[in-house]
């Protein structure tokens, strides 16, 4: 379970998260929707304790992610596979040094068990049989995919997902949907999936979520968030360039 | 104007004082991380081969000119009083004492503390080093400790190596050129060089290697927009790591002069 509690973060100046409070159930997928630069990515990263909130709680499994020391962190990570928007694989290593990245590091397996489980989470994501490319080699949506498999591969009880459909292609971005489904489904994760892309959102949420201006707006099924009158939420929704969003945006310049 | 002048000014100096002091942060965290286990020799020695091995070449020929131009830069003033002979002892004693470890720490500087900005800038705008932390693994324990105990054990070694290039390019211009024989050229080189002269220059090139590491990779996390500031991060990196080894350079030959007299 993750439970958000009215995290504020000021970055450069200016507030990115300000009051923010949201709750996620064991084993439920909630999708996080908001515009482009809103602070969901900045929320991913106060989840895994990269960022660190001004003020307020963030508590994953039980445990205040701001107040672990490195080593509780370190352990509280490996719980979590955080899927990066760009990919972020290292790119000195072969993809799949990258899938087997964080066994690699925090566990002594041995090679063979190593390379199986490397190709597990390759097959995973259908991309069984590249381990030995460099991230270089790959496109856009394969280098997403191969960042998935990374994080499932040590396993996680929680996976993030910044954007794992942003940038790649129809088909691609559907069978990533299926994925994140199917995970839910089988191995019962809980995932957060940060996302613009309402069609991504209606086919893998249990809960969706509105992030505007710093805070939670809107929370409830993909039913709800559908039939809901809430302005902001309305426009998002629907994808309308008028409305209360676009008007803010032109008070605040 | 004034106002202004005042303004940059103090810029400036905050900016510097905020930069010593992520620095002197890194430090800290680099020599405790350094101790830390677990301990993986293989990054080590991976940073030394890019670091030490794939710099002889540049410093080979760095050091070879820089034996020949002294020894004739030197021939002018001591055929002015007679005393070619001793070109041998000060073209040691300056290339062992001086210009071997500065001339070694400038072009590692520029070789391998460039390329550490660029990569680690790289890797912080790609977010590689937050997908390194969202992997329990530590930044600075998985970049910096290796780069930096790699570049504490080669600059000692590849300066060394440039003195001996460089007092045998100054031996093929005195005994080639300027008539001194090859056993008188050893022989005073060897008589006028002390234990200290070499200790003293080596020395030094433990922290010139720890300046370059430690700025370079600094620099390198704290990129910010995209190969624009990858660009000027380097550039900075560079600057600052030449700044600090002249004046660390100022600083280690004051003591030796004092300390060892």
């Amino acid at each position: 379970m993750i439970h958000i509690k009215d995290l504020h973060k000021n970055l450069g100046g200016k507030t990115v998260l300000d009051g923010l409070s949201l709750t996620i159930k064991e084993g439920v997928t909630c999708v996080i929707i908001g515009r482009s630069g809103c602070g969901k990515s900045v929320l991913l990263k106060h989840i895994v304790g990269i960022l660190r909130g001004d003020s307020g709680e963030v508590i994953v499994d039980g445990k205040d992610v701001s107040k672990l020391n490195d080593r509780e962190l370190g352990i509280l990570r490996l719980e979590l596979g955080l899927v990066f928007q760009g990919g972020a694989l290292f790119d000195s290593l072969t993809v799949g040094e990258n899938v087997g990245f964080g066994l690699i590091e925090h566990s002594h397996i041995s090679s063979k068990e190593l390379a199986e489980r490397v190709e597990e989470s390759l097959s995973m994501v259908g991309l069984s049989g590249i381990g030995n490319l460099m991230p270089s080699e790959l496109s856009g949506g394969m280098k997403k995919r191969v960042s998935l498999a990374r994080a499932l591969c040590i396993k996680p009880k929680i996976i993030l997902y910044d954007e794992p459909t942003t940038g790649v292609d129809p088909i691609t971005a559907d069978s990533i949907n299926e994925l994140i489904r199917s995970l839910h489904d089988k191995i019962k994760v809980t995932s957060i999936v940060v996302t613009h892309d309402m069609k991504s959102a209606y086919k893998v949420a249990d809960r969706i979520a509105m992030l505007y201006q710093g805070k939670i707006i809107f929370e409830g099924t993909p039913q709800e968030v559908q039939n809901t009158q809430h302005p902001v939420v309305y426009q998002f929704i629907n994808a309308l360039s008028k409305g209360p969003i676009t008007e803010n945006l032109r008070e605040d310049s | 104007m004034t106002k202004n002048f005042f303004t940059i000014f103090g810029r400036r100096v905050h900016d510097f004082l905020y930069f010593l002091g992520g620095l002197v942060n890194l430090t800290f965290h680099t020599l405790r991380l350094s101790f830390a286990p677990p301990f993986k020799g293989i990054r080590v020695i991976e940073q030394i081969k890019k670091s030490g091995y794939d710099s002889l070449p540049i410093v080979s020929l760095v050091s070879l000119f820089i034996g020949f131009i002294f020894a004739l830069q030197i021939a002018y003033f001591m055929q002015r009083i007679g005393s070619e002979i001793y070109i041998a002892s000060l073209v040691a004693l300056s290339l062992v004492r001086e210009l071997g470890p500065v001339i070694t720490a400038l072009i590692v500087a520029g070789r391998v503390g460039a390329a550490n900005t660029a990569e680690l800038g790289t890797m912080q705008v790609t977010e590689q080093i937050d997908a390194l932390e969202a992997f329990a693994t530590n930044p600075i324990k998985y970049l910096v400790v290796p780069r930096f105990l790699a570049l504490m054990i080669v600059m000692p070694l590849l300066t060394l190596y440039a003195d001996a290039v460089g007092i045998f390019g100054s031996y093929l211009i005195c005994v080639n050129k300027l008539g001194i024989s090859s056993s008188m050229y050893w022989q005073v080189m060897f008589d006028s060089l002390l234990f200290k002269d070499i200790f003293t220059g080596l020395f030094k090139t433990i922290f010139f290697g720890m300046i370059i590491a430690l700025v370079s990779c600094y620099e390198g996390f704290n990129v910010q927009g995209g190969a624009e500031g990858v660009g000027q991060a380097t550039t900075r990196a560079v600057v600052k790591t030449f700044i600090m080894i002249i004046i660390a350079d100022c600083f280690f030959t004051a003591l030796f002069y004092f300390i060892f007299p």
